[in-house]
């Protein structure tokens, strides 16, 4: 799958304020390149989710614009910005509302004007993905917070937007279903989908971003490759964001001679092998 | 052995969803002794009963939702077959997965009044718990401010001052700090480590990290299917890596790297913190430069 536009998303100069509230967006400038998977990180009360929200309308810009696959999104409906961009919400109960996990996950690509054959296909596919074939029939509001998650994640991945905001998608899902998610997220990125990441898990960000997006007190504290990321530690400190062990325990065995950089076990493995293996034959 | 928290071969099911229809049974003989002071994590794939458990630990299973129970539940001496949620929660503090399912009040100090109100404390008693446990969840600036205004790691940690202004013997929180950030998470469990310590207060926390369960549990109970099918310190659990991957949970980082070397290699690495996975692998390699 190709898709034309490139960046897929521009923000400039985005200033928001909540009713009564304090700046939540201070003049944040972005270019969101099609096709890249981006994982927005900072503080809770950074301007992380206030951000997102403005890529499908939810929010308005209080000044500066934002524009949506070229299209500035003042322009468009929310319905509108939905077909372009899906959005998994942080809470699961803030868009659940079928009668049942069928319906819920159907509603999404029969609103894109998809055939009742094609709902019924991506319908059943994403449930199968979830693990949620048995629940097709069941109130969503009666599972609990896990499976009414997984439903979440259902009826986005049924629309298959081409460009995907994931608002802290793992809270609540256990290992498995982790998997299973990042595996499904990675998959579509790797068809040219752009996958934007709203976490606190720097696992999952060293493991699958490719960007990361620091963001502190509503303004951009860093931007760039994870890798270079990784190795800003007063950009670290300053957000109070942690190195994954794996990471740290790389940056510590630096003085035998490891590179410091490792963002996943079997980078580090590697590296380390390697390593081992150089020192006996020398 | 003082056990405060005391659960014999307890099931559990839940009300049919349809008039005839049948019960839906969740836990399904689960034994489970709590000493006093201790930090318990519950772990679990999605669907094992954790939270049901929970809610059983103050009676607000099954007095609030119906169902069957059998066995019994006793915590800090009160048997919840005889004691309702009204008088449990004195004593046991739940903080639920979903905090919004808990906030109601208009400003977040009326948040933290409301429980307070029902224990007959002086306006300054009262006005003391209240700073103190707003402070506590970084709240302070925010007395004034409707909890619906909050950020979602915002309302979590309201709902934690809720139930700490309280004072419980026992702590039970489902899943306290997920989507809190790494500052968020290192104070609300710091906060939970010192009322265990200062005043031995129990805890029960349900937790997916394994990395939070390995530096602040003493013991963890893995569940599964509504039994508990694990226990044992972090130490001994998280090296049983094949058998929490086959239930769907997470290892510390440092056992899965231990694991991979093992299970490509042939060693027999344990180690699960980042400390003894350095001693551990720099045996095999040379500083640079001597």
């Amino acid at each position: 799958m190709s898709f034309e536009h490139s960046p897929a998303i521009e923000v400039e100069d985005l200033w928001y304020r909540y009713d009564d509230g304090p700046l939540a967006l201070a003049g944040v400038n972005l270019s969101v390149e099609a096709g890249e998977f981006l994982a927005v990180v900072g503080q809770n009360g950074s301007g992380k989710t206030t951000l997102v929200k403005h890529f499908n309308g939810l929010l308005r810009p209080a000044r500066g614009r934002v524009l949506v696959l070229g299209q500035d999104t003042a322009d468009q409906s929310v319905g509108q910005l939905a077909r372009k961009v899906g959005y998994l919400f942080q809470n699961p109960d803030h868009q659940i509302f079928a009668p049942t996990v069928w319906e819920e996950v159907a509603f999404g690509p029969r609103n894109l004007g998809f055939s009742e054959g094609e709902v019924a296909d991506r319908t059943t596919e994403a449930l199968a993905l979830f693990e949620l074939g048995d629940q097709a029939g069941t109130p969503p509001a009666i599972l609990g917070y896990g499976l009414r998650r997984q439903v979440t994640l259902a009826a986005v991945w049924a629309m298959r937007p081409q460009i995907l905001v994931l608002d802290e998608p793992t809270v609540g899902l256990d290992w498995r279903g982790t998997c299973t998610l990042m595996e499904e997220v990675t998959n579509l990125n790797s068809q040219g989908h752009t996958i934007i990441l709203v976490t606190h898990d720097m696992k999952l960000v060293a493991e699958f971003a490719r960007k990361v997006l620091v963001l502190d007190e509503g303004r951009i504290l860093a931007h760039g490759p994870t890798r270079q990321l990784f190795q800003q530690e007063a950009i670290l400190r300053q957000a109070f964001l942690a190195l994954p062990p794996i990471t740290a325990l790389a940056r510590r065995m630096q003085p035998y001679g490891l590179r410091g950089g490792s963002l996943t076990l079997e980078e580090f493995y590697q590296e380390y092998t390697a390593l081992r293996q150089l020192g006996q034959g020398g | 052995m003082d056990d405060i928290v005391i659960v014999e071969d307890l099931h559990y099911a839940y009300p049919p969803l349809t008039p005839g229809g049948e019960p839906l049974p969740v836990l399904k003989g689960v034994d489970l002794r709590v000493r006093r002071g201790e930090f318990l994590a519950l772990m679990g794939p999605t669907g094992a009963g954790k939270t049901t458990l929970c809610l059983t630990l103050n009676g607000i299973l099954p007095h609030l939702r119906g169902g069957t129970l059998e066995g019994r539940v006793v915590v800090a001496g009160m048997d919840t077959r005889d004691h309702g949620p009204g008088q449990m929660s004195r004593q046991v503090g739940l903080v639920f997965q979903d905090p919004e399912s808990q906030l109601f009040n208009m400003t977040v100090e009326d948040e933290v009044a409301f429980g307070l109100e029902s224990l007959g404390l002086s306006p300054s008693e009262m006005e003391e718990r209240i700073a103190w446990a707003l402070e506590v969840v970084r709240l302070p600036g925010l007395r004034k401010r409707s909890p619906l205004q909050l950020s979602g790691g915002q309302k979590k940690r309201l709902a934690i001052a809720t139930v700490l202004a309280m004072r419980p013997q026992v702590l039970v929180l489902d899943e306290p700090v997920t989507g809190l950030d790494p500052l968020g998470r290192h104070e609300v469990l710091s906060v939970v480590e010192e009322l265990k310590r200062e005043e031995e207060a129990t805890v029960v926390m349900v937790e997916q990290d394994a990395e939070a369960v390995m530096a602040w549990a003493d013991r963890v109970v893995i569940m599964e299917g509504g039994h508990l099918v694990l226990e044992g310190s972090p130490r001994q659990v998280f090296s049983q890596v094949e058998s929490l991957h086959g239930w769907g949970l997470a290892v510390t980082q440092m056992s899965e790297l231990a694991h991979l070397f093992n299970r490509q290699q042939g060693t027999s690495f344990h180690f699960i913190t980042e400390d003894e996975a350095c001693s551990a692998l720099a045996g095999e390699l040379h500083v640079q430069g001597s």
